[in-house]
C-alpha cells in the first residue's frame, strides 16, 4: 500500500534556510544542506524547498544550493518559486531536483505547465494553488500570495483550475488553504474533500497544521497523498518521529 | 571498478550519479559505444516518456550496444522499461532484454496517477541484488506505466494490484522505483548491483 507523505516546507533566500513573514522579518535558520539532512534523519518523506529570492532584474536566481542537496539527500525533493519557463525548469531539474512547483508563473500563462510537461513528463510538474474562500462560498484562486502587498483575488474557481491544471499536464497539486494558513487549526477538510474529487494525480494539503491530531483526519476523510507543513515542525512543535508512530497507531499507512 | 551511466536524456542522471558518489563510486556519464562496452557495470537511468528515451537510443546508435552487453546491466525507471519489450507510453517497441509489457495503470480504478511516493517491496525471488532485504521495506516510486508480474519479477509492490518492482534476466536489471531517491533501502539495492 502507498504510503501517505509527510512533506517538511523550508522556505531558502540567496542559499539559506529562513522563516519570518514571507519577503521581510527573515531569521536564518540554517545552511540549506544541513537542514535538508536534519529533516532526512527523522524521516521526511519528502521536502519542498520554497525559493523566496528576488530575482534581480533581468537576472536569474542563483540556485547553486540545488545541486548541494541533491549531492546530500537521498529523499526526493521540490523546488518551489520563481519558476517561469522551460529554461529555469530544466536549470533545476537538472542540477537534481526531482520536481519542480509553479503557482503564479502558471496563473500569468497556463501554457507553461503543457510545456513543462511536455519537455520533462508529468510526473516532475507540481502545481501549487493558493486558495480562498470569498464571501459568496466559492473558493477562489490568489496570485502572488507570497508577498502580502502583491497578492491578487481572481475570479477563477479553485476547483476549475484544479481540472484545468490536471488536463494541462500537472502530475501533483499542492493545494494551499489560505483561510486555514498559519492559523494552526487543522487542514481544510471541507475544501480538500472537494479538491479530492476534482483531483486524479496525487494531491498534496498544505495549511493548517497545528497539531498531530490534524494529520489523521486530512489522510482519513480527505484522502490527499501527503500532508505539508512548516512552522510546526520548523519549531519542533511536532516531531516528524513521534508524528509517523501516532499516524501508524491510528492506521494511515506510513513509512516508519 | 568502472561504472557507467548511459545519457539517454533522463533528467534523474545527476541523482543517480550523486547516489553512487555517497558509495564511492565514481560513474562517467557517456553515449560512448566504447566505453559503455568496456564498463564493468552499466546503468541506464531515465525520467520521461518511451518514445523519446527509444529515439535516443536509436540516435545515439546505441540500441544493438545496449543489446549485445554481457556485463551487469541496471535500468531505473523509465531505464527499467526500455529494458522491456514494448512499452504502451507511445506505443513503442523497446530493447526487447526482458520478455515484458509495460502497461499504464487502470485509469478506472480510483487511483491517483502517477504513482507516486513511496511503497512496500514484496520480495518474490531470492537474488543478489535483493540482498539485505527482508520484504515490507519502502521506495520512493514515480511513474504512470508498469511492468505486470512474470518469472522475471525479482519483487513486486501493490497498487491497485500488484506489479513488478523489481525485474531480472541473465544480466539484465531493472528497479521501478527511484534507488538514488530510497534513502537507505534505495543505497543497499545500488550497492548489491555494484557488487554482483
Amino acid at each position: 500500500m502507498l504510503s501517505r507523505r509527510i512533506i517538511p516546507c523550508l522556505d531558502v533566500r540567496d542559499g539559506q534556510v529562513v522563516k519570518g513573514v514571507r519577503f521581510r522579518d527573515h531569521v536564518v535558520m540554517g545552511e540549506v544542506v544541513d537542514l535538508a539532512l536534519r529533516y532526512r534523519d527523522q524521516g521526511a518523506d519528502e521536502l519542498v524547498f520554497y525559493d523566496i529570492t528576488a530575482s534581480p532584474e533581468g537576472r536569474s536566481v542563483d540556485r547553486g544550493w540545488v545541486k548541494r542537496v541533491a549531492r546530500v539527500i537521498d529523499i526526493p525533493f521540490c523546488v518551489a518559486g520563481g519558476i517561469r519557463s522551460v529554461d529555469e525548469a530544466r536549470a533545476v531539474l537538472y542540477a537534481g531536483a526531482d520536481k519542480i512547483s509553479v503557482n503564479s508563473p502558471a496563473l500569468e500563462r497556463p501554457e507553461l505547465i503543457d510545456e513543462l510537461a511536455a519537455a520533462f513528463g508529468v510526473q516532475c510538474v507540481v502545481v501549487g494553488i493558493d486558495s480562498l474562500a470569498d464571501a459568496d462560498g466559492e473558493w477562489r484562486v490568489r496570485q502572488y500570495s507570497g508577498d502580502p502587498s502583491r497578492t491578487r483575488a481572481l475570479p477563477r474557481r479553485t476547483m476549475d483550475w484544479i481540472v484545468e491544471a490536471q488536463q494541462r499536464g500537472a502530475g501533483e497539486i499542492v493545494l494551499n488553504c489560505m483561510g486555514s494558513d498559519g492559523v494552526r487549526a487543522g487542514y481544510d477538510l471541507s475544501q480538500l474533500v472537494e479538491a479530492r474529487g476534482m483531483c486524479q494525480v496525487p494531491l498534496i494539503a498544505s495549511g493548517g497544521a497545528g497539531a498531530m491530531e490534524h494529520f489523521r483526519p486530512v489522510f482519513a476523510e480527505a484522502d490527499v497523498d501527503g500532508a505539508l507543513a512548516a512552522s510546526v515542525f520548523h519549531s519542533g512543535a511536532i516531531a516528524i518521529p513521534e508524528l509517523k508512530h501516532y499516524l501508524d497507531v491510528q492506521g494511515v499507512a506510513v513509512r516508519l | 571498478m568502472s561504472v557507467v551511466l548511459v545519457d539517454a536524456g533522463g533528467t534523474n542522471i545527476g541523482s543517480v550519479r550523486y547516489a553512487l558518489q555517497r558509495l564511492g563510486v565514481e560513474a562517467s556519464l557517456t553515449a560512448d559505444p566504447a566505453t559503455i562496452r568496456a564498463a564493468d557495470k552499466v546503468i541506464l537511468p531515465g525520467v520521461g516518456a518511451a518514445g523519446p528515451g527509444m529515439a535516443r537510443l536509436h540516435q545515439l546508435g546505441l540500441v544493438d550496444l545496449m543489446r549485445s552487453l554481457t556485463q551487469p546491466v541496471l535500468g531505473v525507471c523509465l531505464g527499467m522499461q526500455l529494458l522491456c519489450a514494448h512499452s504502451e507510453e507511445g506505443d513503442t517497441e523497446c530493447l526487447g532484454l526482458i520478455p515484458a509489457p509495460v502497461r499504464h495503470f487502470p485509469r478506472d480504478a480510483g487511483l491517483p496517477v502517477p504513482h507516486m511516493g513511496w511503497n512496500r517491496l514484496q520480495v518474490e525471488r531470492a537474488h543478489p541484488l535483493l540482498a539485505g532485504l527482508s520484504g515490507g521495506e519502502q521506495a520512493y516510486f514515480v511513474h504512470s506505466y508498469a511492468v505486470p508480474l512474470g518469472d522475471y519479477s525479482l519483487a513486486t509492490t501493490d497498487y491497485g494490484g500488484p506489479f513488478s518492482a523489481v525485474i531480472a534476466r541473465d544480466n539484465f536489471h531493472g528497479m521501478q522505483f527511484h534507488p538514488e531517491r530510497s534513502a537507505a533501502v534505495g543505497a543497499r539495492l545500488l550497492k548489491n548491483f555494484l557488487d554482483l
